[in-house]
């Protein structure tokens, strides 16, 4: 009875110093909590999670003090990475956050615009070239669709328009196909 | 590689070939079209010439509407590297340069050329080179001109592929397979036309230097064989027979066909040392070199559901209707149109698309020709598609992974090795399209990549942003302090609340260094531990000082002195006290630890001092001003307040100097 | 929809079932003419009850029925199990059986192509661990019998559990060889005296060696429809003859030789018909080997060290488990990668 125990006890300290130096020898170096789930979210800065940008949301998240499922531009696609990165339940996009709109692109229509630089200071990346009292207009390759420019602007010259399909970057669509309906043989 | 085993032909010994795994053998449907030489066509009524024929930059447009071009003209320049010329079909106008419909599984339009035929026909002035004897470098630079690109399907630049790589070519591998059923056109060149494609493999390998060259034609093509096996006796050229099999004719399974070296998919072949290109391909380069003559038209093989099939020599930007008309017209059941073959080519949206560069076959389909495929049923798991696959792929993984969009483990399986040949798809039981799969998972990672590589910048941006702003910030705060320290200075040299000009806060400043200078001389005398002396030290000092002066080190201080000493001790605790009140104020620029706060509190108390001389100046002038800034009652030494009032006269009289000069200035 | 490729020259999934039926029945011919009809009855009950059980499962998955059910699958499990159990069981053995294969096995985890087990062997083994006397009382072969059972009084036993009058079960059923041996070896008996046993034959056991004949008959069928390859059939039946070799080399009086192993419970059977389902088998050439292997080293040691006399369902059930792994570990070399 007594070797029994012996023995179990020896187990025990055995396995642990192993699993102990395992935890120290293969200790993986990862990114901070914060940088991971930064380089999920979609980095569109636009502030419909209720922070200012995609790294104080970041860091809300790593602190628990928002829920995943606050960022409309990434999608169920972000939700859904962030829920296996945190190894957290799956919920469906808050509604209050704003709804997923396809990808668009700010458009300044150079008839109308004052040069007042309101929406240069809003965007978030500086994607607006121009200066005060000249022409203002967006480097579309850089905006990235936060909307954020549209409502300074005092004379609402600022339209967003849906990126279209080119033959550039049309892309191959999910097969959908019917399932066997009838008897062939 | 799919039918019932052939026990018999189990026992038949293999050809001087490699096999490569998989792959399927297809029913061929190549004695449709290739029974009547290659037709000629009359010239249609319209060319439209896509922008976008090639893989890489499309090309710069160098006409405008209603310019007239001549056959063999230029209206479109290559631009970088990557990209191809467009030439003028036939001469004509130009009728427009405008968004047309493309020959492109997407349906969608894009920027085209369209040229009216003037029904002459006439070629522009035509400059062959001697291919023979010219210099190499020379030659391939002049094919950006030239407008050609591969033949066999895929457009890719001819010029990039002849330019000379890092490691030399020693094997040319002339692709004239064409191992998908319908298609003729390449077989139908040899037969016809083997002469000039002797020559077009010769400027190949003058360009190339190549050493060895080698011709694969499928089993499928007796006659021509026999045309190329009689054209290139004596030239060292080799004609290698390969088996039907497809996808023989993909360039990298042909290299191991016939020279067993298996190339991935993210490397070249010219990385082994060997190029392919195309039989087609190499009798443009021979027309362009021998006559001057860029490309302007391909052989096509019109077949299927049409009356009369054949091959012909089309123009690119010829329309579809026009080629239909010239086969005899489509049949009656024609529901619609395939560019390629019956394995890898896509619907055409419509009968009014062009003649491409890389259109090699059409073919018009009806509904008996290609049944409608049976709906799915889920994977059995068979694995006939992985025995089909000339990748040695597993076709039935990436089929789960590609359906459930499980890109990484898609790609941990080589989903961008698959060649997209549609042997798995050929040969499922359950009729699932899983071509249709892997085309969507790599579309869907390439636009996946682009995201994230735009993601990655705009964090970028946004980071640079923020901390410029941030640095905006700190620069203003600066400024401010700097421009507050300033003010605060101008106001202790006695001017009243109004802003001091600019020789005025010279005459403050000048009066502050002045005071500076002074308290430096009294500090340094001062004896600088006395401020925090408890009741022991001090008697402990005083028995010290009278041992001294009992011992006759030091003489006996007279009571002046004393007293001086007295009000500088009483002074320094004044200072102490001053120091410990005004902490609050001592943060004016934030880093005030290196200074001795004696000295910064003594000088508070001064110019504290000074603003309560000023104030009750200027109440006695009559402007009130009650701000109570300085706290509590300083015990200023009466010395001290002598020098205050003497510093505040001169400024005062440098003042009213500078304003005379001032006013002697302005008038 | 774009669909190319726009050509597809393969045999649909029934028609792929249908031919394995097809090479069931020389089998099935052999072994009815040798033990009576009765095993008619259970494959008719058989596929009733798959067929009924798959519909009823279809309709409450909200899944089209035709389709499934034409695609003979279901078929195939409801016969491959009425081959595995004694033909004079009640009927309400195989009509259990085929339900849990269908039901369980194969319609909870998600229908055809999503069961990771294969569906006879589940039902094959809950049925031996269940009704472990019933399953083990096999009919002797009618030539040597000592009373013969026509195929009504089979009939009536199936549906009552009544024999005739003056029969007795013990007269009708024996022990199957392999349960002989196993019982006989425990009692300590050599070799070459249980081998003159009337149920041994010439190379297997009396009478079941020729169905099992028929069987490799009808797996040459299948092979060379390319509906198997020969990786399969040749890794168990290779493992097997190995294990006996082995130990018959090392003792002869206490194991049997790998030819008897070969031809006598369900070898042939498995090797050709068990194994090689497509669905929880591997996809991989290798690791069809590695199966196929490691599935007849656990047949002969349960035979040999086992509880129960034959150990083909239960190595079949593990192997299956194990399925995931060697596919991963088994993947081929890709044209152009080093490995």
């Amino acid at each position: 009875m007594l070797t029994a125990l012996y023995i179990m006890l020896g187990l025990a300290l055995l396995l642990g110093a192993v699993l102990g130096y395992a935890a120290l020898k293969f200790k993986v170096e990862g990114d901070p909590l914060i940088a991971r789930i930064d380089a999920i979210l979609p980095q569109t800065q636009c502030g419909q999670c209720s922070y200012p940008g995609c790294k104080p949301y970041a860091t809300a998240i790593a602190n628990g003090e928002a829920d995943i499922n606050q960022c409309p531009p990434g999608g169920d696609e972000g939700v859904h990475a962030l829920a296996d990165l945190l190894g957290v339940e799956y919920k469906p996009l808050n509604e209050e956050h704003g709804e997923t709109k396809p990808k668009a692109v700010a458009f300044i229509e150079e008839d109308v615009c004052i040069g007042c630089t309101l929406c240069i200071q809003a965007c978030p990346v500086d994607a607006i070239l121009g200066a005060a009292k000249h022409m203002h207009t967006i480097v579309a390759s850089e905006c990235t669709g936060c909307e954020l420019c549209v409502a300074p602007c005092p004379v609402d010259c600022i339209t967003m328009e849906p990126i279209e399909e080119t033959p550039e970057n049309w892309k191959w669509k999910y097969p959908i196909i019917p399932i066997k309906s009838e008897i062939k043989l | 590689m799919n039918a019932p085993i052939n026990i018999a032909g189990l026992l038949k010994k293999t050809k001087d070939v490699f096999n490569f795994h998989g792959g399927v053998r297809l029913p061929e449907h190549k004695a449709q079209s290739n029974q009547l030489p290659i037709g000629q066509l009359p010239l249609p009524d319209q060319l439209v010439l896509p922008l976008r024929q090639h893989i890489g930059i499309m090309p710069k447009v160098r006409v405008a509407v209603g310019d007239h071009v001549l056959k063999g003209q230029l209206i479109a320049e290559a631009e970088g590297s990557v990209s191809a010329a467009i030439h003028a079909p036939t001469s004509g106008t130009i009728a427009a340069i405008a968004d047309a419909v493309l020959p492109h599984p997407s349906g969608l339009p894009d920027r085209c050329i369209t040229i009216t035929p003037d029904g002459n026909d006439t070629w522009i002035e035509r400059h062959p080179q001697d291919w023979r004897k010219g210099d190499v470098n020379t030659l391939v630079n002049s094919l950006r001109l030239s407008g050609i690109v591969g033949l066999g399907g895929a457009a890719f630049p001819t010029q990039i592929k002849l330019r000379s790589t890092r490691s030399p070519i020693h094997t040319l591998v002339i692709n004239a397979a064409e191992c998908e059923p319908y298609i003729t056109c390449d077989d139908m060149l040899m037969r016809e036309r083997y002469d000039q494609v002797v020559h077009g493999i010769e400027v190949a390998q003058r360009l190339l230097a190549a050493k060895n060259i080698m011709i694969g034609i499928e089993d499928n093509k007796p006659e021509a064989i026999k045309a190329m096996q009689a054209a290139v006796e004596n030239t060292g050229i080799q004609v290698k027979v390969v088996p039907t099999v497809y996808p023989s004719g993909d360039a990298r399974r042909l290299v191991y066909l016939v020279l067993g070296k298996e190339v991935p998919q993210n490397k070249r072949s010219t990385e082994f040392g060997v190029q392919v290109f195309n039989v087609a391909t190499v009798l443009a380069l021979y027309r362009y070199f021998e006559f001057g003559e860029p490309a302007i038209s391909r052989i096509v093989s019109m077949t299927g559901n049409v009356n009369q099939a054949q091959n012909f020599e089309v123009l690119f930007g010829t329309p579809l209707r026009h080629l239909v008309k010239a086969a005899g017209g489509a049949k009656a059941d024609t529901s619609h149109y395939i560019m390629g073959g019956p394995m890898m080519g896509f619907n055409l949206p419509s009968e009014d698309v062009p003649i491409t560069k890389s259109a090699n076959c059409i073919i018009a389909a009806s509904s008996t020709l290609f049944e409608p495929p049976p709906p799915s049923m889920p994977c059995i798991r068979c694995s006939r598609c992985a025995d089909a696959c000339p990748v040695s792929l597993q076709p039935q993984e990436l089929y789960w992974f590609a359906k459930s969009d499980n890109f990484e483990k898609a790609q941990d399986y080589n989903l961008f090795d698959c060649i997209e040949c549609g042997a798995c798809s050929y040969v499922c039981p359950s009729d699932i399209p899983l071509v249709q799969y892997y085309r969507y998972a790599k579309s869907e990672v390439i636009a996946l990549d682009k995201a994230q590589e735009a993601a990655d910048l705009a964090r970028e941006r946004n980071e640079f942003r923020l901390a410029r702003i941030e640095r905006e910030k700190q620069e203003r705060t600066a400024k401010h302090a700097a421009r507050a320290q300033g003010a605060k200075v101008a106001k202790a040299a006695g001017n009243s609340g109004s802003k001091p000009a600019a020789t005025d806060k010279q005459a403050a400043i000048a009066a502050a260094i002045a005071r500076a200078k002074v308290q430096k001389e009294t500090d340094s005398a001062a004896p600088k531990n006395t401020t925090e002396m408890s009741a022991a030290t001090k008697a402990e000092i005083a028995e010290t000082d009278s041992r001294r002066v009992a011992a006759g080190l030091t003489e006996e201080k007279s009571p002046a002195a004393d007293g001086d000493k007295q009000a500088k001790i009483v002074a320094a605790i004044a200072r102490a006290k001053a120091q410990k009140a005004d902490v609050s104020k001592m943060s004016v620029s934030g880093d005030d630890k290196t200074t001795k706060p004696v000295v910064d509190a003594d000088k508070q108390a001064k110019i504290d001092a000074a603003i309560k001389q000023a104030k009750v100046a200027k109440a006695e002038a009559g402007k009130e001003k009650t701000s109570g800034n300085n706290d509590g009652q300083l015990m200023v030494d009466a010395e001290k307040q002598a020098k205050i009032d003497a510093a505040i006269k001169r400024a005062k009289a440098a003042k009213f100097a500078a304003l005379t000069a001032k006013n002697k200035e302005d008038n | 929809m774009n669909r190319s490729p726009h050509i597809t020259n393969a045999p649909s999934v029934s028609s792929i079932m249908l031919k394995v039926l097809l090479a069931l029945l020389p089998g099935i011919f052999v072994y009815a003419w040798l033990y009576g009809g009765g095993i008619l009855i259970t494959l008719v009950l058989a596929t009733a009850t798959a067929l009924g059980t798959e519909a009823l499962m279809l309709k409450l998955r909200r899944r089209p029925v035709q389709p499934f059910l034409s695609d003979y699958s279901a078929v195939i499990t409801a016969w491959l199990l009425a081959l595995a159990i004694p033909p004079l069981a009640p009927w309400w053995l195989i009509v259990v059986g085929v339900a849990f294969a269908i039901i369980v096995a194969k319609q909870l985890y998600g229908g055809l192509g999503y069961n990771p087990f294969n569906p006879a062997m589940v039902g094959y083994a809950v049925l031996l661990i269940s009704f472990p006397v019933i399953m083990t009382k096999w009919p002797a072969a009618l030539s040597f019998a000592e009373t013969k059972l026509s195929f009504m009084d089979q009939f009536h036993y199936i549906f009552s559990h009544a024999l005739p009058a003056n029969i007795s079960m013990d007269a009708v059923t024996s022990a199957t060889p392999l349960d002989y041996l196993k019982t006989q070896l425990k009692l300590n008996q050599s070799m070459d005296a249980i081998q003159v046993a009337p149920i041994f034959g010439v190379f297997g056991a009396k009478g079941s060696e020729f169905v099992a004949l028929a069987y490799l008959a009808g797996g040459a069928f299948l092979w060379q429809q390319r509906i198997i390859t020969w990786h399969l059939p040749t890794a168990f039946l290779g493992a097997i003859a190995a294990m006996a070799g082995l130990f018959w080399m090392i003792d002869p009086s206490q194991f049997a030789n790998p030819v008897f192993h070969l031809f006598s419970g369900a070898s042939i059977f498995a090797a050709f018909f068990i194994l090689t389902d497509p669905i929880s088998g591997p996809t991989t050439p290798k690791g069809k080997l590695y199966f196929a292997a490691g599935a007849g080293v656990i047949t002969y040691l349960v035979r040999v060290y086992g509880g129960y006399p034959d150990g083909v369902a239960f190595a079949v059930i593990f192997m299956n488990i194990c399925v995931p792994l060697i596919d991963m570990y088994t993947q081929p070399r890709v044209f152009g990668h080093k490995k």
